[in-house]
């Protein structure tokens, strides 16, 4: 093998190792805790040393199609030359193909997800060390990233449904790994079917595209496709991504571990859907692009305004990740792919650090997660809470860190496109920078509120590594001198790069003094009272589970009471007890011939005898 | 009036009937027995009325054959009704009602 083709490989070996990793694990070294967190943690870890390297030499040349490995996996139409079948108009022969993509955006995206991954596996030695399940933890951790890996690297749409449905069970369970706790078993359920309502409209939306583009290859699709076709590749998206009305497995699934929040629902799995919209973007027709921009803003200020009214610290995080999705999603809406990567580049590095700094706070407070069950914990936990702050001050927007510029390059790409969506982004920047001071002035400021506040102490050093490198990438991430946004190809409008600038900046300064007046020495939340009705709509998330509750008790209940009725009526009574009783009947009434006289047989016999006579002669 | 093949088989008929009559109704098997052989005559009977007026000696050949196995079946029969009758002290058929299920 020339060196070229090793190089051409190495994007398979970086999917191909946590897939071996996870196998490795569940077959053999489940007993040997250290042995499979250390399978786990070095592929991932070598996975992101072989992306580094892929990042650092081909940067954005891309390499020409279909010279990446691939093998065949179904071929439909013309198999062999000489041995044409009938295909479709327009179409001779259709095969798909498991094949790797390299290109600027998947290696970005490689990136992200080795490096997040290693320092979530970093961090999870730790922070999972007393866990019973640890091997099983950490082998679903590899499958995820395997998984998550393979959407990635997908070449075509159908080979991204595959990895998209294997995350959607590797998220599973890992939501789902403390099954024994009933709440996390109903989230890990949750999340699983909320997910497959999603990707019902996805495979839809192949099949549409393959209907009308007559390929599903993503770089061979060149136009747009119809609204429906589009908006149903949308609802993948919805469901991974968790966009409004999908919204709510997304803060259930906190009850999983907090790494694995950290990594599925900050920086990976939840980008996905993103991720899917960037790459084939050119299938959509305005009027889908339109709906996407809506829906994304919807998101983003709905779960801002719930955020506003959460006490778990976690749930704080899942409402702000919903809230900075839907920011995304706007910005694919708005035609800004570049601008979309860019925030969820740096949102991956900020949110993933503020996930991992609440996992250390909740380790530090024995399990506490509720804020304003902490207080003070800047004292006790000084590392961890300078970290958290500035990843919440990146979040927050504020000037000259990460979450500013990206969040500046999707406000101005709504300024182009969309002046409505543009005063709600405004309006979500100065929300997000609201309850993001309100959390970290309520658990890390004040005084401790309870003993467990009292009595926390410094994580230890394998969890602040994590924390600290996430803190730098965090401020510098998207800083112009970095190039992330030239590399992504992202281009400023002068008129409103200044009107988002700005506004974004006052939106996120009032947020923040705003929070400051409010939070500045609270000990109880004081929003309730001032607001009324609509502090306790947000706290309730709108009433959606409710909401959801209710038509699944109109719909499902009654389609179940007719499905019963249906069973125990027609197929059980009809059907089976029908046949059966009509096969009784009869037989009770031949069981009248069968006397066992002999001479009744003969009389029989002779009258048979006569009628078939009778019916040849007449 | 001359005797022709219809008078032939009309006693043909007749005996073939009575012994039909005699297996339906007589309850005794050696009665039963008889009505047998009867029907049996019968089809000789016209076997060989057949034979006579058609010049063609095939159907008296079959009527060999016929009392050749009747006599074979007489005696296979009235062995099974004698072994009958010891094992159950009965010949007559209402008693026999052992092949109903």
């Amino acid at each position: 093998m020339s060196k070229e083709q090793i190089i051409r490989f190495l994007p398979t070996a970086v999917l191909l190792l946590p897939l071996i990793s996870a196998v490795l694990i569940l077959l053999f070294t489940k007993r040997y805790r250290q042995l499979s967190a250390g399978l786990s943690t070095g592929a991932v870890a070598i996975g992101l040393g072989i992306s580094i390297f892929l990042f650092a030499t081909q940067g954005v040349e891309k390499t020409e199609a279909g010279s990446d490995p691939k093998f065949t996996w179904l071929s439909i139409g013309l198999v062999e030359n000489d041995s044409p079948l009938p295909t479709a108009v327009g179409q001779e022969s259709f095969a798909i193909d498991i094949q790797t993509l390299n290109d600027p955006m998947s290696r970005l995206m490689l990136l992200i997800v080795t490096f997040i991954g290693t320092l979530v596996h970093v961090f999870s030695l730790v922070y999972m060390r007393k866990d019973i399940g640890f091997s099983r933890y950490f082998g679903a951790l590899s499958f995820f990233v395997f998984s998550m890996l393979g959407i990635v690297l997908s070449s075509n749409l159908i080979m991204m449904f595959i990895f998209w449905e294997l995350v959607g069970i590797s998220s599973y369970l890992l939501i789902s790994h403390w099954f024994d706790k009933p709440a996390a078993a109903d989230a890990g359920k949750k999340a699983f079917i909320t997910n497959r309502i999603g990707d019902v409209g996805f495979l839809l939306g192949i099949l549409l595209v393959w209907q009308q583009a007559y390929t599903v290859n993503i770089a061979s699709i060149t136009g747009q496709v119809s609204t429906l076709a589009g908006l149903l590749i949308f609802c993948g998206a919805v469901g991974k991504s968790a966009q409004f009305p999908l919204h709510v497995w997304l803060p259930d699934a906190m009850e999983g571990p907090t790494p694995v929040s950290a990594l599925i629902h900050a920086a990976t799995m939840v980008a996905a859907g993103v991720y899917m919209l960037c790459r084939v973007m050119v299938l959509f027709t305005p009027d889908a692009l339109l709906i996407i921009a809506w829906i994304g803003a919807i998101t983003a200020l709905l779960a801002a305004l719930m955020a506003i009214q959460q006490n778990d610290i976690k749930r704080i995080l899942a409402y702000s990740t919903l809230s900075q999705l839907g920011y995304m999603v706007m910005a694919v809406g708005c035609g800004g792919t570049e601008a979309a990567m860019f925030h969820l580049t740096t949102h991956a590095a900020f949110k993933a650090l503020l996930f991992l700094g609440a996992g250390a706070v909740i380790y530090a407070c024995h399990h506490e997660q509720d804020i304003w069950n902490m207080g003070g914990l800047r004292h006790k936990l000084s590392k961890t809470s300078i970290t958290f702050i500035i990843g919440a001050l990146a979040l927050a927007g504020f000037p000259l860190l990460s979450g500013f510029f990206s969040k500046d390059a999707i406000l101005m790409q709504a300024h182009l496109n969309q002046k409505p969506l543009f005063f709600i982004g405004v309006a979500v920047a100065g929300l997000t920078a609201f309850y993001m001071m309100r959390c970290v002035l309520v658990a890390f400021f004040g005084k401790a509120r309870t003993d467990q506040a009292k009595e926390a102490h410094e994580v230890p050093g394998e969890m602040l590594l994590p924390l600290i490198i996430l803190a730098l990438f965090s401020v510098f991430l998207g800083a112009p001198q970095i190039g992330l946004a030239g590399y992504l190809g992202f281009e400023e409008d002068k008129a409103s790069h200044h009107a988002a600038l700005i506004w974004g900046t006052i939106a996120a300064s009032v947020g923040m003094i705003g929070g400051y007046m409010v939070y500045r020495n609270a000990d109880t939340d004081p929003l309730p009272a001032k607001l009324g009705v609509l502090s306790r709509w947000m706290r309730d998330r709108f009433y959606f589970d409710e909401l959801y509750a209710l038509l699944n008790h109109w719909t499902q209940e009654t389609l179940s009471y007719a499905s019963n009725w249906f069973d125990r009526w027609i197929i059980a009574g009809l059907g089976v007890k029908g046949t059966s009783g009509a096969i009784d009947v009869t037989g009770c009434l031949v069981r009248l011939f069968q006397s066992g006289n002999l001479q009744t047989y003969a009389l029989l016999t002779v009258i048979g005898l006569l009628s078939i006579l009778a019916w040849i002669l007449f | 009036m001359t005797v022709g093949l219809e008078h032939y088989l009309i006693v043909s008929v007749m005996l073939f009937c009575l012994g039909l009559l005699g297996v339906i109704i007589r309850r005794n098997l050696i009665v039963m027995y008889m009505g047998l052989e009867l029907m049996l005559n019968a089809a000789n009977l016209a076997l060989v009325s057949f034979s006579h007026f058609r010049d063609n000696l095939d159907g008296q050949v079959m009527v060999f054959f016929i009392i050749t196995v009747a006599a074979a079946e007489v005696a296979v029969g009235l062995a099974l009704i004698v072994a009958l009758y010891r094992k159950r002290q009965t010949n007559d058929v209402t008693d026999l009602t052992s092949m109903k299920l």
